[in-house]
């Protein structure tokens, strides 16, 4: 595909925004913030799909975000036989019960035409078969959770490498999103918000409480990584070759031979958090790309055209034969899906599930604000926004804190303002994220990369 | 005979007396939002904060008059604050309208586009407030505590059950009440009030019969910033104050008015008991109400807890998607005020 001279700007300036943090702060922290960076831009592109192309909002994206680590969770981590032995069959036997119930009430559906004895016959038998289905879950729970609570407590996982589960959080978001679809797609926008917000909440909450599953707020921590550990590069003879033939200049230029290997050591320690970090940043760079790439693909393919013709009417569209209900289902869940991948990412780039630091603020909302500072309908412009708005995230710290000791110059070091002000850095953050978003949207609604118009 | 008071006390003291100040809590944020929605028809997502806001405002005079030893003696010195608090949240409301909402009601944006642009107002009212109080939890409540302690309770009648009733409970009822009262007289029998209804009504026929726009805006904020300070302030002096819980008190409010139909003042109330009341005694276990009424044969062993109470949030949202299901326009078909 080809760009525009403003989008080669945009991405200029997202690259030299590395490149000097990299020279200033150093390159680690420069690599840390690019990760993430990557990470939001993939949710960004996500939310971006339902929202830009179809018009389909999602405040889900915590909901779907913690399902993706609970993915990671699940196929990473190596299986805990005894807590199987302990209340495998006791949620073998829930489960089945549940699908059973699923299964009456479907029945009952279709059967019973008259709409109050539905009622009736439904509730009775929700309410008599989850109570049956309590008892035997609650024991098997429970067996589960007295299992080694100090480091287990909970089933464990399959024991695969960790980035299969990339995939597999996409599934799991896809399902979620799936069902919540079908329950709430029908409803006006600004209901659907609040609705996928709530129910994002709920499954934070089962995944906090339901420790069998994911440990709930005991977290999982020391999940496998795709990438070498640190100390085992530093013992590697490849990894030391390397950093020699890297700084050979710079360490021939030492004689004494304890000084060097004293340099040598440093670059070695430094360079293995460097090539760690830079692997994860390749990594999760080739995700970003091929979901770039297909995501254009699809926006310029005819279902993206049919998309944007239900986003800008959808009774002209329906009129046109389109079928609005499934096609909006169907974007939900392929932008559901794409956070889920980001979800994954994040807790495989931690390397820990931690389901209590899923927070709607820090994870709906500031995304939303990336896709509509980057552009929305514009997957550059996600892109793009993931990366600013991030670096803006992390960066407004020391900037507020540099702005403060200007501004406070003339106030002596213990004036109770000034100190007030500096314990309150960290809060400057929501305020710009708040300022950006107003602005943006009052200035440049469509984004500071906006969707093109096409005429085709 | 005993047992069966002594469960009704159980009851009266866990479920009932409970779900109602915090009814009426959400009740007075739900009324908010729906007034927000049926005048300005946008979902408020800063009402949360705007109600923080309040209660700040109060807590920092609070703090001032207690400094001064100005107090209301067995009241809390909070509803001494509690008027500065109201000008100041009703402020806050005007200016955040003329600087931030006006701009796109002129321009007759999409509901959406208001509901992300309040999301901005959200960010900013919270940081404003973490910058002034930072985050820590405080407790503002003075005066006295109790009107009646659950041990005074037993002396006084003689059962095995105490219930107590704390003073910022009573205080939140009748202000509810007062409160209420207030609005819906308002609404009904002044000019104003009607000029807003119809406005809800219909904005064109509103327009055409010479009602003043900006007038009808401007008393909503003033009435939207009463009830979101008074919410906020009797939510911190019931419970405790910190400015995370209020951002997440706004999915329960929301829930509330969009359960009793939102855009319905009526059904805003109805919604904020009705999801209290859920919340509580779905969460609550009943295992001491049932060891009173069964005899002691068929005494429940468990806790007989429907849900564990680390689902009480979930509560409220599973009752709004049960209610969007069966009955979307919410108990009370709402849109008008």
């Amino acid at each position: 595909m080809k760009f525009e001279r403003y989008e080669w700007l945009a991405i200029t300036i997202m690259i030299s925004l590395f490149i000097f943090v990299g020279f200033i702060q150093g390159w680690s922290v420069s690599l840390v913030i690019l990760n993430m960076c990557i990470i939001s831009a993939i949710m960004t592109m996500g939310v971006n799909i339902s929202w830009g192309y179809a018009g389909v909002i999602n405040f889900g994206v915590m909901g779907f975000l913690a399902m993706g680590g609970l993915a990671a969770v699940l196929v990473s981590y190596p299986p805990i036989a005894e807590s199987w032995q302990a209340g495998g069959r006791g949620l073998g036997i829930s489960f089945a019960l549940f699908i059973a119930l699923v299964i009456a009430v479907m029945y009952i559906n279709k059967t019973v035409i008259q709409k109050r004895n539905r009622y009736i016959l439904n509730s009775l038998i929700i309410f008599f078969g989850i109570l049956i289905i309590r008892h035997f879950y609650l024991n098997a729970t429970h067996n589960i959770e007295d299992v080694n609570p100090a480091i287990a407590g909970f089933l464990g996982g399959l024991g695969l490498p960790i980035i299969f589960s990339w995939i597999v959080g996409g599934l799991f978001a896809a399902g979620v999103a799936f069902v919540i679809g079908k329950i709430a797609l029908g409803l006006r926008s600004d209901y659907l918000a609040i609705v996928t917000l709530g129910i994002s909440e709920i499954v934070v909450s089962v995944l906090k409480h339901e420790e069998w599953l994911s440990r709930g707020v005991k977290n999982v921590i020391g999940l496998k990584r795709p990438v070498p550990y640190e100390i085992d590069l530093q013992n590697a003879d490849w990894f030391i070759n390397f950093v020699t033939y890297l700084n050979s200049s710079k360490l021939n230029n030492i004689i004494d031979v304890s000084d060097r290997q004293q340099v040598l050591n440093n670059l070695i320690i430094d360079g293995s958090g460097i090539f760690v970090k830079l692997s994860y940043a390749i990594l999760f760079l080739i995700v970003m790309l091929i979901i770039f790439y297909f995501a254009n693909k699809a926006q310029l393919s005819p279902w993206g055209r049919m998309m944007r013709a239900i986003r800008d009417n959808e009774t002209a569209a329906n009129a046109m034969g389109k079928d609005v209900v499934k096609q909006h289902l169907i974007i939900f869940v392929i932008g559901a899906a794409i956070v889920g991948v980001a979800g994954a990412m994040l807790v495989t780039l931690d390397g820990l599930f931690t389901p209590s630091g899923y927070r709607p603020l820090r994870f709906t909302f500031i995304i939303w604000i990336m896709v509509i500072v980057g552009g929305s309908g514009n997957n550059l412009g996600a892109i793009f926004g993931g990366f600013v708005i991030w670096f803006s995230w992390i960066e407004a710290a020391p900037i507020t804190t540099f702005i403060i000791n200007q501004l406070t110059i003339g106030l002596e070091p213990t004036n109770a303002l000034k100190l007030h002000l500096l314990d309150s850095v960290p809060y400057f953050r929501y305020l710009f994220m708040g300022l950006i978003l107003l602005l943006i949207l009052r200035y440049r609604p469509k984004g500071i990369i906006p969707e093109k118009v096409r005429h085709s | 005979m005993i047992d069966f008071l002594n469960s009704i006390i159980v009851l009266l003291n866990f479920i009932i007396i409970p779900g109602i100040s915090y009814g009426s809590q959400l009740a007075l944020g739900a009324l908010g939002v729906t007034f927000v929605y049926a005048i300005l028809r946008f979902a408020n997502f800063a009402h949360g904060e705007i109600m923080s806001f309040g209660a700040m405002i109060t807590i920092l005079f609070t703090w001032f008059f207690q400094s001064q030893n100005i107090g209301l003696g067995i009241l809390p010195t909070a509803l001494l604050a509690l008027p500065i608090g109201i000008i100041a949240t009703i402020i806050l409301c005007i200016i955040s309208d003329k600087f931030v909402f006006q701009y796109y009601r002129y321009q007759k944006s999409v509901p959406v586009v208001l509901a992300m642009v309040s999301i901005g107002v959200m960010f900013v009212i919270n940081a404003i407030i973490r910058i002034i109080i930072g985050t820590e939890t405080i407790k503002f409540s003075d005066g006295q505590k109790f009107i009646m302690k659950a041990k005074q309770f037993k002396v006084m009648t003689g059962l095995n059950e105490g219930l107590a009733l704390k003073s910022s409970q009573v205080i939140t009822i009748l202000i509810t009440i007062l409160l209420l009262t207030f609005t819906f007289w308002f609404l009904q029998k002044t000019k104003t009030g009607k000029s807003m209804r119809a406005f809800s009504d219909n904005e064109d026929l509103a327009l055409l019969s010479g009602i003043n726009p900006d007038r009808v805006v401007f008393t909503t904020w003033i009435i939207v910033g009463v009830l979101a300070c008074v919410a906020g302030t009797l939510y911190g002096l019931d419970k405790s104050y910190k400015p995370i819980i209020y951002l997440n008190l706004v999915l329960p409010i929301f829930a509330s008015a969009i359960v009793g139909g939102i855009g319905s003042p009526f059904g805003a109330v109805v919604g904020g008991y009705v999801i209290a009341f859920s919340e509580i005694m779905v969460t609550y276990a009943y295992k001491k109400f049932f060891v009173y009424l069964l005899p002691s044969s068929v005494e429940p062993t468990g806790l007989v807890q429907l849900l564990s109470t680390d689902y009480k949030f979930a509560v409220s949202f599973s009752i709004l998607v049960i209610v969007l299901l069966i009955r979307p326009s919410g108990i009370f078909k709402g849109r008008v005020l």
